[in-house]
């Protein structure tokens, strides 16, 4: 697999519900990926350090709860922060429309919700790993 | 580049760690350049005594608690003040080559702030490896030991009775067991339980793990040599850790298995030959196509 990236797949907060994270994380597998899943609840730090000892190039962050706008962008600029600023992030789960414009801004580089077909998500990461600006830390305004 | 990347690591960066840990599992870097590398730099260290243990495999079916117990030992050595890496195994899919790495989920060590600078987890796929841990994990194994980390713990692929690879990477073997796996007879059988350097009867909370406990101790002692300890867990129930911990620490190679696992080590090193020809793909497609027959294209590899 020449384009193989290895992905984060991970549940920030207090949310139980992972069915999503789940067919996401089994969608990369089945394209050829090596995701690795963190499990439920963790905080941001957790993921952070994650993402950074499995080398993951790309991070999934999946919220059901409503916690999306304060743990989004809390982990985004703890991975600018921590030198992490090229890892590429992307977000799921139930997120108004109005709450999106905060996170494209706080670095998220993609936000799908229910009913989105797997195949987005794999188009969405061919793209990304393929453009300079893609990186969490990166000042471009492109995003998904 | 690579200099700077290896002088970090030495320094405890941990993404200079993470890095090259990809770098050499891909192959992009070789452990001896590594090796020449901190040899310049003039830190290299000499492994302590040949006696005690650098490495240790952790292996047995599916389900019966390895990554539970692997997060136990990470816990219990973290807090002795050792530094400890957890390389977790998990299949790739041998048709789309993806795979989903979920021993994280387990791992609870990483979440106490004291000791989750003591420990490093990486899980790792198995790629394009047939066994239950692929073969460039010896020299992922052989980094984390260079760079000063202390015990290595490799977290293999659930594994069947005949998976003996592991031996291949580990100084010692360890199998976990379950209740309910089966009568008398399966600890009889051959394969596996004869490589391990110590048992683990994990979930010893359930009945039956005793009267397994008893089983495959009753099997071991039928062979020649030092008889591995059989240990009882419970890795739930926070049952027999410290004792087990320690056993484990202190653990000598049961000696019986010396030529079984130095078959492993030519048949993975010979796997790995083969598997990095750079003929390989091409011999593949005539083989599929019928083009080619299996004795021509092992001479071709030689």
């Amino acid at each position: 697999m020449g384009n193989m990236v290895r992905v984060v797949v991970a549940k920030p907060g207090l949310d139980g519900h992972d069915r999503g994270a789940k067919v996401v994380a089994r969608a990369l597998r089945d394209a050829g990926h090596e995701v690795i899943y963190t499990g439920l609840r963790r905080t941001p730090q957790q993921i952070v350090d994650t993402v950074r000892d499995e080398d993951a190039r790309f991070l999934g962050l999946s919220s059901l709860s409503g916690a999306h706008a304060h743990l989004f962008p809390k982990i985004c600029s703890l991975l600018t922060e921590q030198g992490l600023g090229d890892v590429i992030v992307f977000g799921g789960g139930i997120i108004p429309e109005d709450d999106k414009p905060p996170l494209f801004d706080a670095g998220i580089k993609a936000i799908f919700g229910p009913g989105t077909l797997t195949q987005e998500i794999l188009d969405f990461i061919e793209e990304a790993a393929s453009r300079a600006d893609s990186g969490v830390g990166s000042d471009s305004d492109w995003h998904w | 580049m690579l200099n700077d990347s290896i002088l970090a690591a030495l320094g405890g960066d941990r993404r200079a760690i993470a890095r090259l840990l990809s770098a050499i599992e891909s192959e992009k870097v070789s452990i001896n350049e590594v090796k020449l590398e901190i040899e310049e730099l003039g830190k290299f260290s000499e492994s302590s005594d040949s006696d005690s243990w650098d490495s240790i495999a952790i292996t047995g079916a599916p389900g019966v608690g390895k990554s539970c117990i692997c997060d136990k030992l990470l816990t219990q050595w973290a807090e002795l003040g050792m530094n400890v890496v957890l390389l977790a195994v998990d299949p790739s899919s041998p048709r789309s080559g993806g795979a989903l790495l979920g021993d994280r989920i387990r791992l609870s060590v990483v979440d106490d702030e004291k000791l989750k600078d003591r420990v490093f987890i990486r899980s790792v796929a198995t790629r394009k490896t047939s066994g239950s841990v692929p073969f460039v994990l010896k020299d992922m194994v052989d980094f984390m030991l260079l760079i000063g980390w202390d015990k290595i713990i490799i977290e293999t692929v659930g594994a069947g009775q005949a998976d003996i690879r592991c031996a291949a990477v580990g100084d010692r073997i360890v199998v976990v067991e379950g209740p309910a796996r089966g009568d008398g007879v399966q600890a009889e059988k051959a394969g596996l339980l004869e490589l391990a350097d110590c048992v683990l009867v994990n979930k010893s909370d359930l009945p039956g793990a005793k009267k397994h406990a008893d089983e495959i101790k009753e099997s071991l002692e039928l062979a020649d040599g030092e008889v591995p300890e059989v240990i009882l867990v419970s890795a739930l129930k926070n049952q027999g850790i410290e004792e087990m911990s320690i056993a484990l620490l202190d653990l000598k190679s049961s000696g019986r298995s010396e030529k079984a696992k130095w078959r492993e080590r030519l048949l993975a090193t010979h796997e790995r030959k083969i598997m990095s020809n750079p003929k390989i793909e091409s011999i593949l497609e005539k083989l599929s196509s019928g083009t080619m027959q299996l004795e021509d294209a092992l001479e071709e590899l030689e």
